[in-house]
């Protein structure tokens, strides 16, 4: 089943150009790995902050992208270091798999 | 007037490469010139040395954020008049609310549609390219508290009552030594005339606000209230006559055209305020007072004397100014007659 709404990437590629859309789809697999290790680390090291900036990257990059799923496990995580809470259980691993689904599935929209 | 779809340089500030990149793609393809950073930091750098017509601002991000970049631009002089834009996620409303509420031009949701996007900029481009006329304009008719005071309050004054002194200043008569003399000549000759009664207006604390053929209205003591508004008004209008004796010497030299000029000056409680439309508005004054000025200097001819004040105005004047009483005048449409004095040069 498809993680990235067709719709929403279709309407991406319209803005972007057909020619650029590859260039977007690299910038988003080369930097959301970088986002989703600085909310480990974040999480790890207690910097809330850090935490939540970068949920609020990924959430925004999800969301352009139409990898919804993705998006919204990155506001719910951004909305919980916004409420001072890092009590996140596994959802930063669910995340992790969720975006290797999305990263999957653009790399093969690469035209 | 310019088109609205000229090109502008803008900055793009983002801390996320894909937005950056989509942004700056978008706005290249409406043909603007684009210049990016990464966070607040680097984008007030780019703002100290570039010289930009608008910021797309990104409000989450390291170093600096959003927030304190407009706060930082807003108290900066140099930088407050370069209209921000704020770019962010549909659930930031909040902050976003904020940012106009601060002082934002406006905001834009990410992802950005292109249509809106386009609207929002060159609405934007077009706001300060006016802004930027109307500063240019202010600054040859007002001194540069007055200009940056409309630029600053944004032009939207409102109505409202102040006391101030207004001056009407006409051209009572060309004297022609030679034959008449070239249209060319004329629009010369009053280029410079202007010139130096605005210099005299503006060295005084006054702002030159209308024009009409070859006569013109100033105001002291508004926008900016200034205590002395009757005795700037009164010197500059000495100026006036000073700079003129110099003028119409150096025309006669030339056999040139002389000029005799009247000032009429009334002071008290007018209406001031910005009226006109978007595109075009000026900084005025209404009510008894401006009409009394206007009909002073008329009586100015009558009376064969330079400059006309009402008992207002020399009543705020120093003893070293030499009033004499010319009486109480009657002028057409006023209930009460006006005690009038003529101001010795």
């Amino acid at each position: 089943m498809s993680v990235i709404d067709k719709a929403t990437f279709e309407e991406l590629k319209q803005i972007s150009g057909v020619d650029f859309i590859n260039e977007l789809i690299d910038a988003f697999l080369d930097d959301a790995p970088n986002m989703i290790q600085s909310m480990q680390s974040g999480h790890d090291t207690k910097d809330i902050e850090s935490f939540r900036r970068n949920a609020h990257s990924l959430k925004s990059n999800a969301n352009t992208f139409g990898a919804m799923e993705l998006g919204m496990l990155a506001k719910e995580l951004e909305f919980m270091a916004k409420d001072n809470n890092l009590d996140i259980g596994n959802r930063l691993e669910v995340l992790k798999e969720t975006f290797d689904k999305a990263a999957a599935e653009l790399r093969e929209m690469r035209t | 007037m310019k088109s609205a779809h000229e090109p502008g340089h803008l900055l793009v500030v983002d801390d996320n490469k894909v937005n950056r990149m989509l942004l700056s793609r978008s706005l290249e393809k409406q043909g603007h010139k684009i210049d990016i950073a990464e966070n607040g930091k680097q984008a007030l750098e780019k703002l100290r040395v570039d010289s930009f017509d608008l910021v797309l601002l990104d409000i989450e991000m390291p170093e600096m954020n959003g927030y304190q970049v407009l706060e930082i631009c807003l108290q900066d002089p140099e930088l407050r008049d370069i209209p921000i834009i704020m770019t962010s996620s549909l659930d930031e409303i909040d902050s976003v609310v904020k940012c106009v509420e601060l002082g934002a031009e406006d905001y834009l949701n990410k992802p950005v549609n292109p249509i809106l996007l386009r609207a929002r900029v060159n609405a934007s481009l077009e706001k300060k390219r006016l802004r930027d006329e109307q500063r240019k304009l202010f600054r040859t008719f007002a001194t540069k508290e007055v200009a940056d005071e409309l630029l600053r309050s944004g032009f939207s004054l409102g109505g409202k009552y102040v006391n101030a002194s207004v001056m009407f200043a006409d051209i009572r008569s060309f004297t022609s030594i030679g034959e008449k003399q070239k249209p060319a000549d004329t629009i010369d000759l009053l280029n410079n005339y202007f010139a130096l009664m605005f210099d005299a207006i503006v060295s005084n604390n006054g702002t030159v606000n209308q024009m009409e053929g070859d006569g013109f209205m100033a105001i002291f003591g508004a926008p900016i209230y200034y205590d002395g508004h009757r005795e700037y008004a009164v010197r500059a209008a000495l100026e006036m006559i000073e700079l003129l004796k110099v003028f119409n010497a150096g025309q006669a030299t030339q056999n040139k055209v002389r000029i005799k000029i009247g000032i009429g000056i009334a002071s008290g409680e007018v209406i001031a305020g910005y009226a006109g439309t978007q595109h075009r508005a000026t900084y005025t004054c209404v009510g008894d007072t401006v009409n009394t000025a206007a009909r002073i200097e008329k009586y100015t001819k009558e009376a064969q004397r330079p400059i006309l004040i009402d008992q207002h105005t020399k009543e705020g004047l120093p003893n070293d100014i030499e009033v004499e009483s010319l009486g109480p005048i009657l002028f057409q449409g006023k209930q009460l007659p006006i005690h009038i004095f003529a101001v010795n040069g």
